[in-house]
């Protein structure tokens, strides 16, 4: 049995606590560099650690490889997740409960804003080809779509969304530095509120570091992190404008 | 290079050349009866104009916008400027500085023309001197301190401060790098001008500057000395300052320039015939100084299926091809590009990537080829997409590649880690070295997959080639045939910068060029 209220990596023994880590120190390669590497692990809370590798990056880096053991365990019983809610339903499924629920297209405008120029992730939830496998919202006759693509300006998406009268707007951010996805994601938010768009809008954002938690947060309606199907982000959006109009 | 042939039908080979020729060739005519505000800032910059207005905006930016305002442009900067400088008897940058500060050259005293013709003839003859100097001075060092083996292992840094970018340039070429690249803050390619001095702030990316350009070089040239091998320069010549980007690295003496004849219409929206008339004049430049550049067919693959867009790739690059061609360039100058981006679920996508990349390699022999790694289906699993790198670099060495972009195995997740930088280099290091002669003992089977499916991949662009060629290729384009994306030719960033040239037009920089490449304008 597992004990829930005491959960650890797993190596090869249930609750052994092992870790593999790799990180930079920006010091000469040497037994110096080897006894920082080795502290600052005692320091993250690891014992028994191991430097499996030490190697010589130049211009005084030093790249480790490091196994370590650890005691700290999580509760996991008292953690409540939070992910958007949602039934999974086929794509004829959605389809059908759309023509009779709403007996319109859903219009939905997916941009990648800022100054991030990647539409992969877009494109997987967005293009009729979708995704492994899973058709994108474009494959729909639930949903009449919009891709704006990458690098939109969050007050152009805004003119686009209320140009077109959006149900939902789409959001991804991929590849970002310094946090600079959080001010796009405000900025954008905020203009939809100065607008006064935001009460009739699904507005969602997904992307790699993207949680739910952090775009409730944000104050969108929802977060699609890695892994995240075209399908799960159909049959959300449904269900919740669903929910949304019955309220 | 050793490595493996394959036999490509050479009468579709012929005409495939021959299409890509005559849709150019229609868009070469429009190209000639347009200029645009960056082709006349770049004469501007090598007539010797620098530096910025109290505003930050660069001179050069201050005084074609008044020029335009005068509704002077379309005559073209250099006879109005000239005949400013002989009249006041002053030099072109304190013209400059003067239009800045309020002179208005409409009420100026005409010079007599032949005088004005000499001065803009001496001026040009000297700028372009002064980058052939610089040109030479690079091939002395590269000869001095001799070329690495191809495939060319080519890193990215991406910092955003130029000091921080050395010193993680100076590490990777410790390790092992022959090419460092500093990407360019990600909006900087929509932005009409050319940012000024060293930065330190940046998104994504460092900006492009003269400056940047500058202190990057002087860092690659002395650890190239250090570690006894010539390492080149790379930044980007995209976006709306093609021609102008191009100047400033040859005047800062950078190897390689990437430039695409149609990336800024397709992935950036940037209006076509800007675009088209840009990519001239920088290629004019980059041929002149013996610049190579690097065409970004790898991202026909990022927005469409790697199999079954393959032959949009094999288009592309012929029409790249046709391009430079018209603007002098030598296939030594041509780094034509293609990716690694099939599905790795797909059965046998190896062999597809190999067939892709002979093809690549048997169309263009003798052209410094620039091979993309995998980014579509790179994931958070940095161990899978390690390995997916490695299989990457095996293709390169094996079908003779020529610059390897170094796969970064969290390519997914953010910009490189100095980590990742050197495992990537660990991973290079070792497949190129083992297998470095792998090459010469391959023999691939005749009429076998790999064979079969090159030829198939050259025909469907044949076909792609055939209907551009019939509708044209601003048509074509219009149509979403390259890359799924549409572009109409009246919309788009930039257009209000690109003008039709009048009788009286004069871009003496752009005919001592053509002069001297020997290409008819």
């Amino acid at each position: 049995m597992i004990d829930l209220r005491n959960i650890r990596p797993y190596g090869d023994q249930m609750g052994d606590g092992a870790v593999q880590l790799s990180f930079t120190i920006p010091l000469e390669y040497g037994p110096l560099a080897r006894e920082v590497a080795k502290q600052f692990c005692e320091k993250l809370g690891f014992q028994d650690i191991t430097v499996t590798t030490m190697e010589d990056m130049g211009e005084n880096f030093t790249f480790f490889v490091v196994y370590a053991k650890t005691t700290i365990s999580v509760d996991a019983s008292a953690i409540k997740i939070v992910a958007p809610k949602f039934k999974k339903m086929t794509r004829e499924q959605l389809d059908d409960l759309v023509k009779r629920e709403f007996n319109r297209q859903i219009v939905v405008v997916g941009a990648t804003v800022g100054t991030d120029a990647h539409t992969v992730g877009l494109d997987s939830i967005l293009n009729m080809k979708g995704f492994h496998g899973d058709y994108g919202l474009e494959r729909y006759h639930a949903f009449k779509v919009y891709n704006m693509g990458a690098q939109v300006p969050p007050i152009e998406l805004v003119k686009k969304a209320r140009e077109v009268q959006a149900d939902v707007v789409l959001v991804s951010q991929v590849v970002t530095q310094r946090n600079i996805h959080i001010r796009h994601l405000t900025e954008l938010m905020d203009l939809l509120y100065a607008e006064g768009l935001r009460e009739e809008l699904l507005v969602i954002v997904g992307g790699p570091r993207i949680t739910h938690e952090l775009a409730l947060e944000l104050g969108y309606d929802a977060g699609f992190g890695a892994g995240t199907t075209p399908s799960d982000v159909a049959n959300f959006i449904v269900q919740e404008l669903l929910r949304k109009s019955s309220r | 290079m050793d490595r493996p042939r394959i036999k490509l039908d050479k009468k579709i080979v012929d005409y495939a050349r021959e299409l890509a020729k005559e849709i150019t060739d229609e868009i070469q005519e429009m190209i000639q009866q347009h200029s645009t505000v960056s082709i006349e800032r770049t004469v501007l910059r090598l007539f010797g104009v620098d530096g910025v207005t109290d505003d930050q905006i660069p001179i050069v930016n201050s005084v074609v916008d008044k020029l335009k305002e005068w509704h002077m442009l379309e005559d073209g900067v250099a006879r109005t400027i000239t005949n400013a400088m002989i009249v006041l008897n002053k030099d072109v940058q304190t013209v400059c500085e003067a239009i800045v500060d309020g002179l208005d050259l409409r009420s100026l005293p005409r010079a007599p023309e032949e005088k004005i013709s000499q001065m803009m003839r001496e001026i040009s003859a000297e700028a372009l001197d002064s980058i052939e100097r610089k040109s030479q001075e690079r091939e002395s060092l590269l000869e001095e301190l001799g070329d690495p083996p191809q495939p060319y292992k080519y890193l990215i840094v991406a910092t955003g401060n130029i000091y921080e970018d050395v010193a993680q340039a100076r590490s990777a070429v410790n390790q092992g790098a022959d090419i460092i690249a500093v990407i360019r803050s990600t909006a900087q390619s929509l932005l009409d001008y050319v940012p000024y001095g060293a930065t330190t702030e940046g998104y994504g990316g460092t900006y492009a500057t003269q400056e940047n350009f500058r202190i990057m070089r002087q860092a690659l040239d002395e650890m190239a000395k250090k570690v006894g091998r010539y390492i080149r320069q790379v930044n980007y010549a995209s976006g709306l300052c093609m021609p102008e980007i191009a100047a400033i690295a040859s005047l800062e003496g950078l190897d390689i320039l990437l430039n695409d004849a149609m990336y800024g219409i397709l992935f950036r929206d940037i209006n076509m015939i800007r675009t088209f008339t840009d990519q001239y004049t920088s290629r004019l430049l980059c041929a002149f100084a013996g610049i190579t550049i690097n065409t970004g067919e790898d991202n026909y693959l990022t927005t469409a299926d790697a199999i079954e867009r393959a032959h949009t790739v094999t288009a592309s690059q012929l029409i790249n091809e046709q391009f430079a061609l018209k603007a002098g360039m030598k296939p030594r100058l041509m780094g034509l590009g293609h990716a690694f981006e099939i599905n790795p679920e797909i059965e046998d996508g190896l062999l597809y990537e190999i067939a892709h990349a002979m093809l690549t390699r048997e169309l263009f022999p003798d052209y410094p080829i620039k091979y993309m790694p995998p980014t579509k289906f790179m994931t958070g699993n940095i161990f899978k997409g390690y390995a997916m790198e490695t299989l990457y670099n095996l293709v390169s060495v094996m079908t003779g590649q020529s610059i390897q972009l170094l796969g970064i195995l969290t390519e997914a997740i953010h910009t490189p880690y100095l980590q990742d930088r050197y495992l990537a280099l660990v991973n290079a290091n070792y497949v190129f070295n083992n297998a470095r002669h792998l090459g010469r003992e391959i023999l691939f089977k005749e009429d076998g997959f790999i064979e079969r499916r090159a030829n198939e991949v050259l025909k469907e662009a044949v076909k792609l080639l055939e209907h551009t060629r019939e509708v044209g290729l601003l048509k074509a384009i219009e149509e979403g045939q390259f890359a799924d994306i549409s572009r109409r030719r009246d919309a788009g960033k930039g257009l209000e910068g690109v003008f039709r040239k009048s009788e009286n037009y004069c871009n003496p920089i752009q005919e001592e060029l053509e002069r001297r490449l020997e290409v008819k304008g």
